[in-house]
């Protein structure tokens, strides 16, 4: 009963095993969910939950020029980046718009590893080539690599079980590879949850061992399956930018806010002068958090309208956010209507439906 | 999947029960409930407004998406299940008792005929699995 053309990972019948519901995601078969969009949530805010996000894409950058490679393709600026730190970046066209957000990974001098998002990696790995192929050896290993998330407060006790790596000295944004549950792997204190955790690289055929170790490490901690659903409220609630939603193509990473994340002063890279420009002007659009003071979810490319029911924007991300219990949206609106506090109008199935515009991020984790 | 011997369904997965007084208690079965998940979010319309069947009455929302809700008979909106507007999720707790959606004075009492037997709709609900769809 393959679903046509969609590709599967290697944890696919554990999953199922697991009590999966699966959905075509980016031409994956992947989890949506196990018992429940919510429960996986809250156990995730509260306790832990683990994640296959085997469908992500890692291509490595490998050579002499690896450093100079990178520093062209992304927006942000490597040059403090030092072996086993991560770095979050934007890649930009020329024109600025966004053709992937991705992890860089500096395993050493020569050696960077981009993940990268499952709906992009063609399209990533054709353009890396096709800008820097001559500079460097551009291998796609996704294929090969699983990648599992732990993420919640209690992912460094649980996954502290199954590794000597020493994981309380780990920093957020680092990684180290080690053995866990007896198997090589990578791990990186990273995550797309807005709480600590971290994640698990491994070999192809080595996840649902390694899954069924975690499971059981954490059973006493409250650790749960989590699927695509919950990964989708907790990033959102943590306003972490959905490539094709919060960013794309038509989208620069300045009208997202990510503007710490765009180094204009770095000596040149792919955008650069496009960004310069808009960062100039200041960015006609920008992305808004805001909250529903009428009753209704926004969703995705829903419109935004002002007071007299002119449309200034659309809905990136919206839903009913579980950990604050309140119907929340992202939104990309004119620049005048970005300031706390605006009323907008959110187009609603052919109703008029007030918000208010409020800070971001939406959910901050307790230190 | 539970699908009480008692009640009519539509192939849109709403259920229908006939109650005291000619009235129709509406709700969605044990399989929509399921296939949306979790239900944060709920729409109904006022009493006294008139839906054909067929027609949309009101919709669900999951965590991840809107599904519509539709007449299973035509008629007027007598009551609504207030109680939907704070606690949602009793729509997954209990598709066919407390989540109950509107209740309705049917315009033609012949409509529930067109209806789904519990047996009808288990058969149907089969053919949707064969098609791996849902």
């Amino acid at each position: 009963m393959a679903k046509e053309g969609l590709k599967r990972t290697s944890l696919y019948e554990t999953h199922l095993k697991h009590g999966a519901k699966m959905v075509p995601f980016a031409g994956w078969e992947m989890p949506v969910q196990y018992c429940g969009i919510l429960e996986e949530h809250k156990a995730v805010r509260t306790a832990a939950g683990l994640f296959d996000v085997s469908h992500m894409g890692e291509i490595w950058l490998e050579g002499e020029r690896a450093a100079e490679a990178v520093q062209k393709l992304v927006t942000n600026d490597a040059t403090g980046l030092q072996d086993n730190r991560v770095m979050y970046s934007p890649m930009c066209y020329p024109d600025g718009g966004v053709v992937d957000d991705i992890l860089v990974y500096r395993a050493a001098d020569r050696r960077y590893l981009l993940v990268v998002n499952a709906g992009n990696r063609d399209k990533d790995l054709a353009w890396i080539k096709e800008q820097v192929g001559d500079l460097v050896d551009v291998t796609d290993r996704s294929a090969e690599t699983a990648l599992l998330a732990l993420q919640g407060p209690r992912a460094e006790d649980i996954l502290q079980k199954l590794t000597t790596l020493p994981l309380a000295g780990m920093r957020y944004y680092c990684f180290a590879a080690g053995k866990v549950n007896g198997t090589d792997a990578l791990v990186s204190r990273t995550g797309y949850t807005g709480e600590d955790g971290f994640e698990i690289f491994v070999a192809w055929e080595k996840a649902a061992e390694l899954w069924e170790a975690l499971l059981e490490a954490g059973a006493g901690a409250g650790l749960q399956p989590a699927g695509l659903g919950a990964r989708d409220t907790l990033r959102f609630e943590a306003c972490l930018p959905l490539y094709g939603q919060e960013l794309s193509e038509q989208i620069t990473p300045l009208e997202a806010g990510l503007e710490s994340f765009v180094k204009l002063d770095k000596p040149d890279f792919i955008g650069r002068e496009a960004l310069a420009g808009q960062h100039r002007q200041g960015p006609p659009r920008r992305l808004v958090g805001f909250e529903m003071l009428d009753r209704g979810i926004p969703r995705t490319g829903y419109p935004l309208r002002d007071e007299n029911g002119r449309q200034i924007g659309f809905v990136t991300s919206g839903t009913f956010a579980p950990t604050l219990q309140k119907n929340l949206g992202l939104g990309l609106v004119e620049t005048g209507y970005a300031r706390r506090g605006t009323i907008i109008v959110v187009e609603v199935r052919k109703k008029m439906l007030r918000a208010r515009v409020i800070p971001t991020p939406f959910y901050k984790r307790p230190k | 999947m539970k699908v009480p011997e008692n009640l009519n369904y539509s192939k849109e997965h709403e259920w229908a029960e006939q109650r005291e007084g000619g009235v129709i208690r509406v709700g969605v079965t044990d399989y929509a409930q399921d296939a949306m998940g979790d239900v944060v979010f709920v729409e109904l319309p006022e009493t006294g407004q008139s839906f054909a069947a067929g027609e949309s009455f009101g919709s669900l929302e999951s965590v991840k998406a809107v599904s519509d809700c539709y007449m299973p008979v035509g008629g007027t909106v007598t009551a609504v299940n207030e109680a939907l507007l704070d606690a949602p999720e009793l729509v997954n707790k209990d598709p066919y008792g407390e989540g109950w959606l509107i209740e309705v004075e049917p315009s033609d009492e012949q409509e529930l005929e067109n209806l789904l037997s519990a047996e009808e709709y288990k058969q149907y609900l089969t053919t949707l699995k064969d098609e791996g769809g849902d």
